[in-house]
């Protein structure tokens, strides 16, 4: 078996962003930690993917974790990053259990189908709630470590690094996670579920687990987002919303845990890009480069790294 | 074709920005207003078949082989790239054609007007749901497409062009959707994001229904309306949301919608 280095190259990137990270510009700063926060649901669609599932409904968590870290504040006065991104997971992370009872027996078209009608109902639900902002959605109180509340010139960087160490802390989680037997489980499911079962492996259960796990990310990433922009409205839930998520985990590949915050950092730069070359036809763009990706590079963007090892060995 | 596909949306909007603003030509030149229908079908019909065309040889045939997830995603960059498309050709701006709507009159259903042009849409929408339903069943060219969906390999191996079958059921799909957003074009003002609003209704009424079932899409389309008007007028907070609710409900009970037939589990 060969060594693995995916942890050590974890804490390394870590300890590069914190000792570097200051020299950034601040919109780079702001950049990356979206890239964090949307690497974070990834993350959790990449265990879903490995099992052959497409949820086309992240987005849910990922607006359930951003209202979650809105609500703190709106309604508690709290403005805690880490305590935001604890209760927008836990929060997203129940709803998800609930869900899964639900959602656990459906595969392929259905279950990304019944996600995204979760994800709408969510949607609908905010855009008619006056309490919540309707449309508009509402701010967010400006981040604060632990009770310290960093200057201006530094709340970037401290929710950087923040958004940095969750990432990190997660990466690794579900790095051991998919070396468990549950863990091991996905692949099978994706090939042959009924043999899973033969084998005396409860397929619903698993895929289960993997849903509570990709909810609670996607809830980590939402209310990391609404720190870092510091607004959120209910387009969060939107299905365009999941639809970019997997567009970024199309274009990372499932191969490995650091694939997705390599992804959300390549879609990031991709968007701006589009953004800046063409205001008016970067959804064609994007259209564009996710075809080619499909096309071309079918295991996405982490491949490349398996065919340079080979051709280097 | 086993495609849910996402670009369905654009070529509703497709056809509705078509027909809105080639009709919207012809009436200002004063030319008879009775064959705006016409130009309407013939717009929405003219301008669809070669994206649809397009689409189908250029981009979805090399990717068949692939997993139907894959397809939808496909769709989905093509939902994109369109939407763009479709603000480069048409630019931002409304265009309302209201001619043809107000044109047909209205008459009287106890006391309340109701515009003629949306019965006639209704008898329109039966007349194509019966057609389809007699060209899959009904005709030696349905019953081969029903085969080469439940098994292209062995349809090809017994001499059908399977490519050719394909093409014109996406044709066919494409072109009704774009006249479905043809004939929509002057109830409405026809702005971007239609296709947006369009796809994410219809694929609830399609899973309601139950996926590539006539008699279901019918049905899933008439609850879905009906249970949406109702909610705009007794409760309008919940509009958006009780179509997803009765998705969810719908599935939760019968796993495949309404319609479903049974599908065999692979070994």
């Amino acid at each position: 078996m060969k060594h693995d280095r995916t942890t050590t190259i974890i804490i390394a990137a870590f300890v590069l962003l914190v000792v570097l990270g200051k020299l950034l510009p601040q919109w780079a700063m702001f950049i990356m930690t979206v890239a964090f926060a949307r690497g974070l649901v990834v993350l959790g669609l990449l265990l879903l993917l490995r099992a052959g599932l497409v949820s086309f409904g992240q987005a849910l968590f990922y607006c359930i974790g951003a209202y979650a870290a809105g609500g703190l504040g709106r309604f508690f006065g709290i403005s805690d990053i880490f305590l935001e991104m604890l209760v927008g997971g836990a929060l997203a992370g129940v709803t998800a259990f609930v869900l899964g009872f639900l959602l656990a027996r459906y595969r392929g078209i259905f279950f990304g189908l019944l996600s995204l009608a979760l994800s709408m109902i969510l949607y609908g639900l905010l855009v008619k709630t006056e309490a919540l902002g309707s449309t508009d959605g509402f701010n967010i109180l400006p981040s604060t470590l632990f009770g310290w509340r960093p200057d201006a010139e530094w709340v970037r960087y401290a929710v950087l690094v923040s958004a940095a160490a969750v990432a990190a802390f997660a990466a690794m989680l579900v790095h051991r996670y998919l070396q468990t037997p549950l863990g091991r489980l996905a692949p099978a499911i994706k090939d042959n579920e009924i043999r899973v079962e033969y084998m005396g492996a409860s397929a619903r259960r698993a895929v289960h687990v993997k849903y509570v796990i990709a909810a609670t990310l996607a809830g980590i990433g939402g209310a990391l987002a609404a720190t870092a922009v510091g607004h959120i409205d209910p387009e969060m839930a939107y299905w365009t919303t999941s639809g970019e998520f997997i567009f970024i985990a199309i274009l990372a590949g499932t191969g490995n845990v650091v694939a997705p915050f390599v992804g959300a950092a390549l879609y990031g730069a991709i968007h701006t890009m589009a953004y800046d070359l063409s205001p008016n036809t970067w959804q064609m763009s994007l259209g564009i480069a996710l075809l080619a990706l499909i096309v071309f590079l079918p295991e996405g963007v982490w491949s490349l790294t398996g065919k340079f090892r080979a051709r280097h060995s | 074709m086993k495609i849910v596909n996402v670009t369905h949306g654009s070529f509703y909007a497709i056809g509705a920005y078509a027909a809105a603003s080639l009709t919207g030509a012809w009436l200002s030149r004063g030319y008879p207003p009775m064959l705006s229908y016409a130009v309407m079908v013939a717009a929405a019909i003219l301008v669809a078949a070669p994206f649809a065309l397009f689409i189908e040889r250029v981009v979805l045939r090399p990717l068949y082989a692939r997993d139907e997830v894959v397809i939808l995603l496909v769709t989905y960059a093509l939902f994109l790239v369109l939407e763009d498309t479709i603000k480069l050709i048409w630019g931002v701006n409304p265009y309302y054609i209201a001619q043809p709507y107000a044109l047909l009159g209205s008459f009287q259903v106890a006391g309340m007007a109701y515009p003629t042009y949306n019965l006639v849409l209704v008898a329109v929408a039966l007349l194509f749901g019966g057609g389809l339903a007699w060209l899959l069943h009904g005709t030696r060219a349905g019953k081969l497409l029903l085969a080469v969906i439940h098994d292209p390999e062995v349809s090809r191996a017994m001499g059908v062009n399977v490519g050719r079958y394909y093409m014109a059921t996406f044709a066919l799909g494409s072109l009704i959707a774009a006249l479905a957003g043809a004939f929509t074009a002057p109830t409405v003002s026809v702005v971007p994001g239609l296709g947006v609003d369009v796809i994410v209704l219809s694929f609830a009424v399609v899973v309601i229904g139950g996926l590539g079932s006539l008699p279901g899409a019918a049905i899933g389309a008439a609850m879905v309306g009906v249970v949406r008007s109702l909610s705009v007028h007794y409760m309008p907070q919940v509009e958006l949301f009780v179509i997803y609710f009765i998705m969810a409900v719908v599935l939760a009970v019968r796993p495949r919608g309404l319609f479903s037939l049974a599908e065999p589990r692979k070994i």
